[in-house]
């Protein structure tokens, strides 16, 4: 009998024998335990090459529309947005959207800066020498090397949730890697008040995938199976994401299914944005943006605490901070045009 | 723009707000001085105006930052005896504990 890893943790004490397999390379494979006839075993499975699956990571996208072509365009805009987590490029032609990709951070930012510009563009014939210019934001803007200028992820979240949903949006939660951002805009997209708390990885996507990497679910199936509970439980009691995750394996321990654990997680992200939200007001319309923005389970909760639901968009709310930056590339393209005319 | 530079922890919640909108026109920015700690800098914000911003190196320990000018404070019981809010006469900064 193969037990997933909540299953096995949750019944580790009450097993005799606990076995734990490696390859050559001294890599874990399978960690299991079981009853001295073997009866019960397996846990996490490694790959034959001995990478075991990685849960937290998140598919990687891009996009491109191929009904415009950028040869017609006067200006070429990009924006290009390095997060702590993960980094997007998008790109305009003539301030309406063209490409955009979404990637994960790696150890050097001008490399993810790049590798996020050439993923958005891997199905077109434009060049970054072709883009005058580029606009960085985020946690890694300062070093984007092509951008032309940076403009925090505050202004560009706000620009950028602007095209997406719309001038009624007056109210923006930026969820991402490390960090959460309430702010609050006008009619253009401007920013009017904001408050940031980068201080701790609790309620932000880091937090997230440390949960999805414990409890080996695809971080894709956190929120809808979040919702699966029939009576929501209390909210994890930790802010603190590493007590959060000891608190999570004792719920295990304890008895709690999965769905109930994860239930319990995402409220108490729920309410810990919200609180951040609810020191600058909440006004409609709402709008979220950044990863956590696609869990359902954590969105749904904040809605029902707000009393409000969040705007839709058909675009990724990954891709707010980069558009944003696109959309300032754009506007400072044109008063340097307007300038030299 | 209001800004709001800080963070919440287990203790509490420790903002400083400044609202931007009278930086522009203020000729001295005697925040900057009053401050004993050196919290305060005059930048260019993202739509190219002059702004009172709070230096990033202290933005993570606001609680311990302040806590010399705090129970100066609490005596008085005044939030206009904290040196950055009474040099302000535009009364712009605020402290949120
Ligand atoms: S003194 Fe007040 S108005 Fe002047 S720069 Fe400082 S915060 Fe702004
Ligand atoms: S309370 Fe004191 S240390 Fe804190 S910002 Fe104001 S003047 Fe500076």
């Amino acid at each position: 009998m193969i037990l997933d890893f909540p299953q096995l943790i949750s019944q580790w004490e009450t097993l005799p024998v606990h076995v734990f397999t490696a390859h050559e390379k001294g890599e874990i494979l399978t960690i299991g335990a079981g009853t001295a006839s073997g009866a019960v075993s397996g846990a996490i499975q490694g790959t034959a090459s001995g990478a075991v699956t990685e849960h937290w990571k998140w598919p990687e996208q891009s996009n491109v529309d191929l009904s415009m072509d950028w040869k017609k365009a006067a200006r070429i805009t990009a924006g290009i947005d390095v997060g702590s987590v993960s980094s997007q490029a998008v790109v305009l032609l003539d301030g309406k959207l063209y490409a955009w990709s979404s990637v994960r951070t790696g150890s050097s930012s001008p490399d993810s800066a790049l590798k996020a510009l050439n993923q958005a563009l891997k199905n077109t014939d434009l060049t970054l020498e072709k883009i005058p210019y580029v606009v960085g934001t985020g946690y890694g803007r300062v070093n984007v090397p092509f951008a032309k200028k940076t403009i925090t992820e505050i202004a560009c979240h706000a620009r950028g949730a602007n095209y997406m949903g719309g001038g009624t949006i007056r109210t923006i939660l930026d969820m991402g890697g490390q960090d959460c951002k309430a702010i609050h805009c006008d009619e253009k997209g401007k920013v009017t008040n904001f408050l940031m708390n980068d201080k701790c990885a609790a309620g932000t996507g880091r937090g997230m995938e440390v949960l999805a990497d414990l409890l080996r679910i695809p971080i894709q199936e956190i929120g809808p199976l979040s919702l699966k509970v029939e009576e929501e439980p209390p909210p994890v009691s930790s802010v603190c994401v590493v007590f959060a995750k000891t608190e999570a394996i004792g719920l295990l321990k304890s008895g709690w299914p999965v769905e109930k654990v994860l239930a319990s997680y995402c409220l108490a992200m729920a309410e810990r944005v919200t609180a951040l939200l609810n020191r600058i007001g909440v006004e409609k319309d709402f709008f979220i943006t950044g990863g956590i923005a696609k869990n359902i389970g954590v969105v749904k909760r904040i809605e029902r605490i707000l009393g409000i639901s969040a705007l839709n968009s058909a675009l990724d709310s990954q891709i707010a901070g980069a558009l944003g930056a696109a959309l300032f590339a754009n506007a400072l393209l044109e008063k340097e045009e307007r300038g030299k005319s | 723009m209001i800004a709001n530079y800080g963070y919440t922890d287990g203790s509490g919640e420790y903002y400083i707000s400044i609202n931007t909108s009278f930086c522009a026109e203020c000729q001295t920015h005697p925040c900057i001085s009053a401050c004993p700690q050196g919290v305060f800098e005059m930048i260019t914000d993202d739509y190219d105006e002059p702004a009172c911003s709070v230096k990033d190196s202290f933005r993570k320990k606001l609680n311990y930052t302040c806590s010399t000018c705090k129970p100066a404070r609490k005596s008085s019981e005044s939030p206009l005896f904290l040196p950055c809010v009474q040099a302000c006469v535009n009364r712009a900064i605020k402290h949120t504990w």
